[in-house]
């Protein structure tokens, strides 16, 4: 098979796996909740939860409805055969698991209406992030993230007087306004430094890390339990109810900033946590990450 | 907590008789709507334009499902888990007061205007999990009518659905003036120091 049919058919199908299948530590997460929930109400909400998870595996259908504005996360090694060509390739795999899966048309424009295939008529879309990477392959992420969480997320340009405990109450603030809204439990992504931008970036990249994953960094290591705990002190508990566990895990990266700046981004992940993805050879050799 | 199942359209008796932290079941008809289906209704409301479905004999369900058509090229329901009922906070009193709608169903529940909305005319606002697609597909047992899809797309136009049991349905708003999100708002905002000690516990460790 061309190289090029063997990427297209790789992201759709990430693109289908992170639709229908909830990475096992986030499925043991919700389970573990489930298990330990004594209100009535947390219960059944999380039982929902679980019930839906093992069906989209099950039947191989989204877990919701919500399939996100698509983003691709692109590692592309020195010798890897394509390059620029990795963008419209991309989009072409986004156009058939579209109907394939089918994920939802979900860009909208103002002037043009629904584009019905994923695709952004002004080029903006499915998002990249690129990067470059010693050796021959790529690996590709697919990220299907719904727009509910997307909507309590929050940027923070906060006055460096504030310092760290700022930032981190910040966080704890972003997680208590967000409340029911973008389908808790939780999974934290945050940002500190860098720029308005890259604080949200690196806020959104977070998410990708493992479950229970810990900044290499002992000390920020601790400021990730410790914002798990804070956030877990709020009332909120799965889809809001009032009771049970809020938050299943919190991520910081920290980046250096300018002296005049205190960047927090946050961005939240509701419980359907969904991404996926695949290594590709310069030879086609295709290797998915099983989560 | 008590739990209910209903047949739909609620009687006004039913809508009374709910209560805050009930969870109920329902089965009947309902129709999505989301953001734009809520103005575009109202604009022909405005307009004395004639509606394609009447909105009172219908639950309201915040939602913008993924729909497939089957070799008969008849509409099935894929995926149709509730969206963000916050945004509908713009139009929803108005909507119940022009339509009577009765049952509005969604999540992440709603705010003060619509909370008064539901005690004037009525009505009550039933919480659906977040993300539950699938069961929420399973309990929808037939696609009856669609309307708007070219004008506003498939997530956003009108499907009216046929339900069994579909729920649980967690009532935050009943018609009587209460608000289960405005009230857990307020604990969670109260909860906030203790959050910061935390905080501050390891800072000051460190």
């Amino acid at each position: 098979m061309l190289l090029k049919q063997i990427i297209i058919d790789s992201t759709v199908e990430i693109l289908r796996r992170s639709a229908t299948k909830l990475p096992k530590p986030v499925m043991d997460a919700m389970v573990e909740i489930k298990n330990t929930t004594n209100d009535e109400g947390a219960l059944l909400q999380i039982q929902n939860i679980v019930d839906d998870a093992f069906l989209a595996m099950e039947e191989s259908k989204p877990m919701c409805q919500d399939t996100g504005i698509i983003s691709f996360t692109i590692e592309v090694g020195d010798h890897f055969p394509f390059k620029s060509e990795l963008k419209d390739i991309l989009k072409e795999a986004t156009i058939q698991a579209t109907t394939d899966i089918p994920l939802r048309p979900n860009v909208v424009d103002f002037f043009n209406g629904n584009s019905g295939n994923n695709i952004d008529s002004r080029g903006f879309l499915p998002y990249f992030y690129i990067d470059l990477i010693p050796g021959n392959d790529v690996k590709i992420t697919a990220m299907t993230k719904g727009g509910g969480s997307s909507n309590v997320s929050k940027l923070g340009m906060l006055k460096p007087g504030l310092g760290l405990k700022g930032a981190l109450q910040f966080v704890i603030e972003t997680v208590a306004e967000a409340g029911p809204s973008g389908c808790p439990p939780y999974r934290v992504g945050v940002g500190i430094g860098g720029g308005e931008d890259i604080c949200m970036t690196l806020a959104k990249k977070s998410l990708l890390k493992p479950i229970g994953y810990r900044n290499t960094d002992h000390k920020i290591a601790e400021l990730e339990e410790a914002l798990m705990k804070a956030c877990n002190e709020l009332p909120i508990g799965p889809m809001g109810v009032g009771a049970g566990k809020t938050v299943i895990d919190v991520n910081i990266n920290l980046a250096g900033r300018h002296p005049a700046s205190l960047p927090v981004g946050v961005v939240l992940s509701c419980w359907a946590l969904r991404h996926s993805s695949v290594k590709i050879t310069a030879e086609g050799d295709v290797e998915f990450t099983e989560y | 907590m008590a739990i209910y199942r209903l047949n739909l359209p609620l009687s006004k008796d039913e809508v009374k008789s709910l209560k805050m932290g009930d969870n109920i079941y329902v089965s009947g008809n309902i129709v999505t709507a989301r953001d734009d289906a809520h103005k575009h209704a109202l604009e022909l409301y405005e307009k004395g334009e004639k509606l394609p479905v009447n909105f009172k004999e219908l639950a309201i369900y915040h939602c913008g499902p993924i729909m497939e058509k089957d070799q008969q090229e008849k509409w099935k329901v894929v995926a149709a888990g509730p969206t963000t009922s916050g945004r509908m906070e713009l139009f929803q009193d108005n909507f119940i007061e022009k339509f009577g709608t009765s049952l509005i169903i969604g999540k992440g529940g709603m705010g003060e205007r619509t909370t008064a909305a539901c005690r004037k005319f009525g009505a009550i606002y039933g919480m659906y999990t977040g993300g539950a697609a699938l069961l929420a597909a399973n309990q929808i047992k037939e696609v009856l009518e669609v309307h708007w899809f070219d004008l506003l797309g498939m997530p956003e136009c009108l499907w009216v659905l046929k339900v069994e049991d579909f729920g649980p349905l967690l009532v935050g708003i009943d018609s009587h003036g209460n608000n289960f999100f405005t009230l857990n708002k307020e604990k969670t905002k109260q909860s906030l120091p203790n959050a910061y000690k935390i905080i501050d516990e390891v800072l000051g460790a460190n």
